[in-house]
């Protein structure tokens, strides 16, 4: 003390005093003080611990310039000081948190707008099943799926094409769920009235000709003996169709190569191609008789990379002529993985994975599968009571398809009737496609149900 | 929260190392915010009041880049408190989703007493088991239906008595909410809803009793982006958005495309003063429909469509098994956490208090697999082993397919487990029916000192066949 007083021994004596926590506060040669408000905010607690330091500061001045004999006393108000040096009370703190309520007068307006996914920029390839008899092929009308810009359903582009159904027929009567069966029994030993049905009764896009039989655990029918099916299938119905095999790896390829063949021309989705058989083969057959290949992969989506650039590549498929089945594991059997593997794979296709970008189809009837689809009641006796199961399957069925609609596939390979028609009218209503009267939805509250 | 850098959550930790939290470094605490297994009040330097001018402002500034892309808001009260909101990404496999959206379903103040006690009961004591877990219903939603605040009141009363699950509160009129609040306020219900109409009293109402409340601007982002303001400004921010559910119609595709603008615009553009989370009504489906089927089937497809894409909370009706069921599966299914392994640790398990004459099962140890068949059996008291066999987590019938269960991996199975089959009297163990087909080379393996006996394709019947198959003929 005694000495000349400069900035740099208030700067000191601040350090001294510990206010490393006025960061954002510098003082400046004229001794003003400027406060960098976006570092600490100017709130109650910022204001009070700001004037507790400035306070300590003040004092130690007040003490020098005492100590130079100055009458200090006579400038302050002692009552300011002892009220800034007690400690923080809690009702200060409590204020910080909420502001005075004040309701204003009238409502503020306000522009919502949200962009749309920068990222997609790449088509979902556009493929057609069936051919007309002007293309070289004898059905009725064509369908066209895939084609999409953005994830199902979302603004950010038109769906160019509804998701479509193909309705399963078999080539030899199977044990099946109840609420299944009861709508087949008349039909189930004839696959040309059972395929009929599918379309006429319950409105299949398109019907799967599943030639089961051939399996050398089943029947053992031969390829050329089986393949009649799928001709007679051809005769009765005039949409476009899918051929199925039995899941044989060794036989299939013989058994849906000779479908091909009596399938020359139509575009059918020969299903399919996996990475456990011949797929080449299978391919090259496709490719031979102008046919779409169905690749099928099992939850992996590089493992579907792979397949579907190696049909392109080595057995020649062209684009337009592969469709995706990577796998749809049913509602509480594992939904979560079909469901996120076939986002991933949807998204990858829209950021421009050329190698992912077809349309997907989902095998819909594995929902039958799961016991709560069929199970009388729950095998764990502190289960709520599980009710009908003839009530049960349908919508097991509806969910399955519905969550993978939303995931982006595009041919849903299904059985029961209703769920048919649901999973038809919720992918269409959230196209647009419906045009009812919606009900007045304000008056929900007091609606009478 | 954005950040998936530990190091840009370091800089706001205190980077002492301390290890209070349990982690041996500041780092790996940040690694843990970023995974969300840690919350930051496990820091207790950063909270600790007298460090408060040392860490004060990171801990703010922490605070800020942690939050999650939509709000999070709390219904309820005590243990039985829900979070509504606080999602994080547009697409599940992006991280998870973390807050399944709760399950209100209704019950009207215009019920007799008998028939309303026995909803809440149901609503209340709905479960259903599920991968080792039991799936319920969380919230229950009083509407008002006579309009009467006094009836409304003994309603919401009544429902207190019995259920302590959270309510919903739903009304357009303030008098009616305030009386349902007298009486509920404490145990924080959500309210329904601020109108363009109310809005003033129903702000009122939830300053005045500090609950949660949803704004309903129907097919208007703007009007609801506005009142969702005026509301913040008020210092009223535990906010649920309506943006309306129409049940059918081109209506239907509109408010789909609402909750997944609301998502986006929260989540992928932060757009932080219009990020609250947001209310579906599945229920409007009964405004279509008297037909009960056609009712609960379309309220279920309403429902999962909003489950997938943007909804925090719905209010339901049908609880119907199938609905509920299926919904609940679907709500399961999507919030699954894609990072969490789906596996049980390979070996095997007691079910029950096994003796040497208990029969002893296999399955995979896929956690779905697993958990359903040690279900089957628990429930059913069937005392056993159960051996899971080391599949990669695959399901029985696609590890039957794909090789990754064979005869051989079985024996070994048993065989690394410590299975002596000597010990017990039936020297025998059962296949699941869809693995049949080894049951021949398993008695070759086993030289046929030990049985391979073929059990039903699911196990929900392994009772039927304990009556008819157990214990084996000799």
């Amino acid at each position: 003390m005694g000495e000349k007083l400069n900035i740099s021994d208030l700067n000191k004596q601040l350090a001294e005093m510990d206010v490393k926590s006025l960061e954002g506060v510098t003082i400046e040669g004229d001794i003003e003080l400027e406060i960098d408000a976006g570092a600490g905010g100017a709130g109650p607690l910022f204001a009070y611990y700001f004037g507790e330091e400035v306070a300590k500061v003040a004092v130690q001045l007040v003490n020098m310039a005492k100590a130079f004999g100055y009458p200090v006393e006579s400038l302050l108000q002692p009552v300011a000081v002892a009220q800034a040096i007690s400690p923080a009370p809690a009702e200060l703190a409590a204020a910080a948190a909420i502001p005075a309520f004040k309701i204003p007068d009238t409502l503020a307006s306000a522009k919502f707008s949200v962009g749309t996914d920068k990222t997609w920029k790449t088509q979902v390839q556009e493929v057609q099943l069936g051919a007309t008899k002007a293309e070289g092929g004898s059905r009725g009308h064509v369908i066209k799926i895939g084609g999409e810009k953005a994830m199902p359903f979302f603004f950010d582009a038109v769906m160019p094409n509804r998701p479509v159904v193909t309705i399963d027929v078999f080539d030899m009567p199977i044990g099946m769920a109840k609420a299944v069966k009861m709508h087949y029994e008349d039909v189930m030993n004839d696959p040309a009235d059972w395929a009929k049905k599918a379309v006429k009764e319950f409105k299949a896009d398109l019907v799967t000709t599943h030639l089961i039989s051939t399996d050398p655990l089943i029947k053992d029918t031969s390829a050329k003996e089986a393949v009649k099916v799928v001709e007679d299938v051809l005769q009765a119905v005039d949409v476009p169709i899918c051929i199925g095999g039995s899941g044989n790896p060794e036989k299939d390829v013989e058994v849906l190569s000779k479908a091909c063949e009596v399938a020359q021309g139509e575009r059918a989705l020969i299903a399919s191609a996996s990475l456990n058989l011949d797929w080449e083969a299978i391919g090259k057959a496709c490719v031979a008789t102008d046919n779409v290949c169905l690749a099928w992969t099992q939850l992996e989506i590089n493992s579907q990379k792979e397949l579907d650039r190696k049909l392109m590549k080595v057995a020649g498929v062209p684009r337009d002529s592969i469709v995706m089945d990577p796998t749809t594991a049913a509602l509480a059997y594992g939904m979560d993985f079909a469901y996120t593997n076939m986002e991933r794979i949807r998204l990858a296709g829209l950021k421009g994975d050329e190698e992912l970008n077809f349309p997907m189809s989902s095998g819909t009837t594995n929902a039958w599968g799961v016991r709560e689809a069929w199970m009388v009641n729950s095998p764990n006796k502190n289960d709520s009571p599980w009710g009908d199961r003839m009530l049960r399957g349908p919508i097991w069925e509806i969910l399955t398809g519905f969550s993978l609609a939303m995931a982006g596939v595009d041919i849903f390979m299904m059985m029961n009737p209703i769920a048919v028609a649901y999973l038809q009218e919720i992918t269409q209503s959230l196209m647009g496609l419906v045009k009812a009267q919606t009900p007045d939805t304000t008056n929900w509250i007091s609606m009478e149900v | 929260m954005k950040e998936s850098s530990p190091l840009n959550l370091y800089k706001f930790l205190p980077q002492t190392n301390c290890g209070e939290c349990g982690e041996q470094t500041c780092m790996a605490f940040a690694a843990g915010l970023i995974a969300r297994s840690r919350k930051i009040e496990e820091c207790k330097p950063l909270f600790d009041e007298k460090n408060q001018k040392k860490y004060g402002k990171k801990l703010d500034q922490l605070k800020t880049v942690i939050s999650p892309e939509v709000a999070l808001v709390y219904v309820g009260a005590g243990d039985k408190q829900l979070k509504v909101g606080g999602e994080d990404v547009m697409y599940r496999h992006q991280m998870t989703f973390f807050n399944k959206p709760p399950f209100a379903y209704d019950v009207t103040d215009a019920m007799n007493e008998a028939d309303l006690v026995e909803r809440v009961k149901l609503i209340d004591a709905w479960k259903k088991f599920y991968i080792g877990n039991w799936e319920t219903v969380e919230m229950v939603a009083v509407r008002s239906v006579t309009g009467d605040a006094a009836k409304f009141a003994a309603c919401v009363k009544k429902v207190m008595e019995n259920t302590e699950k959270p309510l919903i509160l739903c009304s357009f009129d303030p008098k009616v909410l305030k009386a349902g609040l007298e009486v509920s306020a404490a145990k924080r219900p959500l309210i329904y809803a601020a109108t363009k109409d109310n809005w003033k009293e129903v702000a009122q109402l939830a300053f005045d009793y500090k609950v949660p409340v949803t704004l309903s601007v129907p097919f208007d982002l703007d009007g609801l982006k506005g009142m969702a303001q005026t509301f913040a400004e008020m210092g009223i921010k535990d906010l649920v958005l309506d943006p309306g559910t129409a049940p059918n119609g081109e209506k239907l595709q509109e408010s789909l495309q609402n909750f997944i603008k609301l998502r986006r615009a929260a989540v992928e553009e932060g757009q932080k003063d219009f990020n609250y989370p947001v209310i579906a009504l599945p229920i409007n489906a009964w405004m279509t429909t008297k037909d009960p089927v056609r009712g609960a089937y379309w309220e279920s497809v309403l429902a999962a469509t909003f489950v997938i894409r943007g909804a925090d909370i719905m209010i339901r009706h049908s609880l119907e098994p199938h609905s509920v069921m299926p919904d609940m599966h679907l709500r399961f299914n999507i919030y699954t956490d894609p990072r969490t392994p789906v596996q049980v640790k390979p070996g095997l398990y007691k079910v029950g208090n096994p003796t040497e004459d208990s029969p002893v099962f296999l399955t995979t140890n896929f956690a779905l697999t697993y958990y359903t068949v040690e279900s089957d059996l628990g429930s059913n008291n069937i005392d056993s082993y159960l051996l899971a066999v080391n599949t990669d987590g695959i399901g029985v019938q696609a590890s039957v397919a794909g090789g990754q269960i064979t005869p051989s991996k079985i024996k070994d199975a048993f065989a690394e487990a410590g299975m002596d089959f000597e010990k017990t009297s039936h020297k025998s163990f059962i296949l699941p029916g869809m693995a049949a087909k080894f049951s021949g080379e398993l008695d070759d393996l086993y030289g046929y000192k030990v049985k391979a006996l073929v059990g039903p394709e699911d196990s929900g019947r392994i009772p039927g066949w304990m009556e008819k198959q157990w214990p084996p003929k000799k």
